[in-house]
């Protein structure tokens, strides 16, 4: 029996105007994978999280989220993702626990439930000392933390990431990452991480490579690395965006 | 989704809507000293300019600070509206507003709640003014302060609206205060805010019609005479019919697949 992608993109495409972002793009992530989406600035990566979460309308192809298209059950497939994004969006003026209780009534939460989940969730990515701070005192890093933890609260089956460490310090960043990769493989969380940070790919990883709008690339890192006879993941990518410009 | 969802998810927007508004009390000084300050010195320095006939509802002669009251609250309703709308405009720069959007309920609902919330921060803030203004005589019956709250809902939802359709078409903050000048000032003084609309008659035929067209106006009427207990008909059911357009367009302006938000992205 095959198993329902936790994720499915077909023949995905976008314009802006008469600027095509997005062309053709298809890929899969199954529950439990931490799967990579890496591509340069201007990759498409925010427009694909876009399309997904129903900011912007989907023109081509297909999305679906354990199976059902997000063109007509768009409401059950948002319950059933999490959302990290690119630009912070944690209400500055809020306390750490007022904005995680606006996300739990945002998704149906009863007060007791949220309460539990947000003290779970909070302890989890250790910030249950700031739990009462507003948000605005909080570093760049324990923010992102937030956030995190703000978007498991109404325990989602999909984790979508928007370049979830950009500005961060490197302890920062391995924690991010350790915390996501941890649920995947722990709780069968699947989780698509959008990032141009090549040295977030990890050998173990699964990844897309999108460029200028489309997928060059989809596998595991190892394999990835060997089919380009590359030495490294990052040199695998460089030789896959030059072919790609050369042709 | 149950209707318990759709009921916790517009408290938890009506919350965060209050205790972003107890974060700023500069806002609520604001709104209150600003319809002050038209009470204490502009209606004190036109007290004997601007002659006040006996006209609907009132009984008597009334000084000028009593026919002024009502559009100093429709005054409160506008700014709050505005606000709460330029808080939307905050929240999309600020990232925040894509958090309500991906909330799993329809955007219709996402949006009317959060006009919602702001109709009950500006109704508190209309009662606070009329506890205030009774320093200055401002004395409308008893009953009339439980008569004037549907006219109040109504008056801040048409204004919440007006602010939310504003909203949708706005690309930057920095737009928004240009709109506020071009919006809010044309509709407080082409308006019975001020001045009894026969006098604007007397005045200019063509402005007496701007303002009768206003719905600002209407707005005003309908609390003028909801203070005393008095329906203003006509001016309730063009609340009602401005308030179901400015949503409908500002509900289509925040679709992605249609509105000005598509356009938006497209550029």
């Amino acid at each position: 029996m095959s198993i329902v992608p936790a994720l499915s993109i077909q023949g995905l495409g976008h314009r802006f105007g008469p600027r095509q972002v997005l062309k053709d793009v298809s890929f899969s992530v199954a529950p439990g994978d931490f799967t990579v989406l890496l591509g340069l600035n201007g990759a498409g990566k925010t427009t694909l999280f876009s399309v997904a979460t129903r900011l912007y309308a989907q023109a081509e192809g297909t999305i679906r989220i354990f199976g059902m298209d997000i063109r007509h059950r768009m409401l059950e497939c948002l319950r059933r993702m999490g959302i990290v994004f690119q630009q912070p969006t944690l209400d500055l003026d809020l306390s750490v626990e007022q904005n995680l209780f606006y996300h739990c009534a945002l998704h149906g939460l009863s007060h007791r439930e949220a309460a539990q989940r947000i003290a779970a969730e909070i302890d989890r990515v250790g910030l249950a000392d700031q739990r009462r701070e507003k948000a605005r005192r909080l570093s760049g890093g324990q923010r992102r933390r937030v956030e995190i933890a703000r978007a498991l609260l109404h325990q989602p089956r999909l984790l979508l990431l928007d370049e979830p460490t950009v500005g961060l310090d490197i302890a920062s960043r391995q924690f991010m990452l350790d915390h996501v990769r941890g649920l995947c493989r722990e709780e069968g969380l699947a989780a698509l991480w959008a990032t141009h940070l090549i040295d977030e790919v990890g050998e173990g990883a699964r990844v897309v490579v999108l460029h200028k709008g489309e997928v060059l690339a989809d596998g595991a890192a190892v394999q990835l690395i060997g089919q380009m006879r590359a030495p490294s993941m990052r040199a695998a990518f460089e030789t896959l965006v030059q072919e790609r410009e050369a042709a | 989704m149950s209707p318990i969802h759709y009921l916790r998810c517009f408290g938890g927007i009506a919350n965060r809507e209050w205790l972003r508004f107890l974060n700023q009390r500069g806002r609520f000084f604001s709104a209150l000293v600003r319809p002050l300050v038209w009470l204490a010195i502009f209606a004190a320095g036109f007290h004997f300019v601007l002659g006040v006939s006996i006209i609907p509802p009132y009984e008597t002669y009334i000084p000028y600070s009593v026919y002024i009251a009502p559009g100093l609250i429709a005054m409160i309703l506008m700014f709050n509206g505005m606000l709460s709308s330029l808080s939307m405009v905050y929240d999309r720069e600020m990232g925040s507003m894509r958090v309500l959007m991906v909330s799993p309920l329809p955007r219709w609902f996402l949006l009317t709640a959060k006009l919602l919330a702001g109709v009950i921060v500006s109704i508190l803030q209309a009662y606070a003014f009329l506890a205030i203004a009774r320093i200055w005589e401002i004395e409308p019956p008893w009953y009339g302060y439980i008569a004037v709250l549907p006219a109040l809902v109504l008056a801040a939802l048409m204004l919440g609206a007006l602010g939310l359709l504003l909203s949708s078409a706005i690309r930057q903050l920095e737009n928004f205060a240009t709109v506020m000048n071009f919006v809010i000032f044309p509709m407080f003084f082409a308006s019975s805010a001020l001045y009894p609309l026969w006098h604007v008659k007397e005045a200019s035929l063509l402005l007496y019609e701007v303002c009768e067209a206003n719905p600002f106006t209407h707005a005003v009427e309908l609390i003028r005479f909801a203070l005393y207990a008095q329906l203003e008909p006509t001016s309730a059911i063009v609340l009602i019919a401005t308030t179901a357009i400015f949503l409908t367009l500002a509900v289509y302006g925040y679709d992605p697949a249609k509105g000005l938000m598509a356009r938006r992205a497209a550029e």
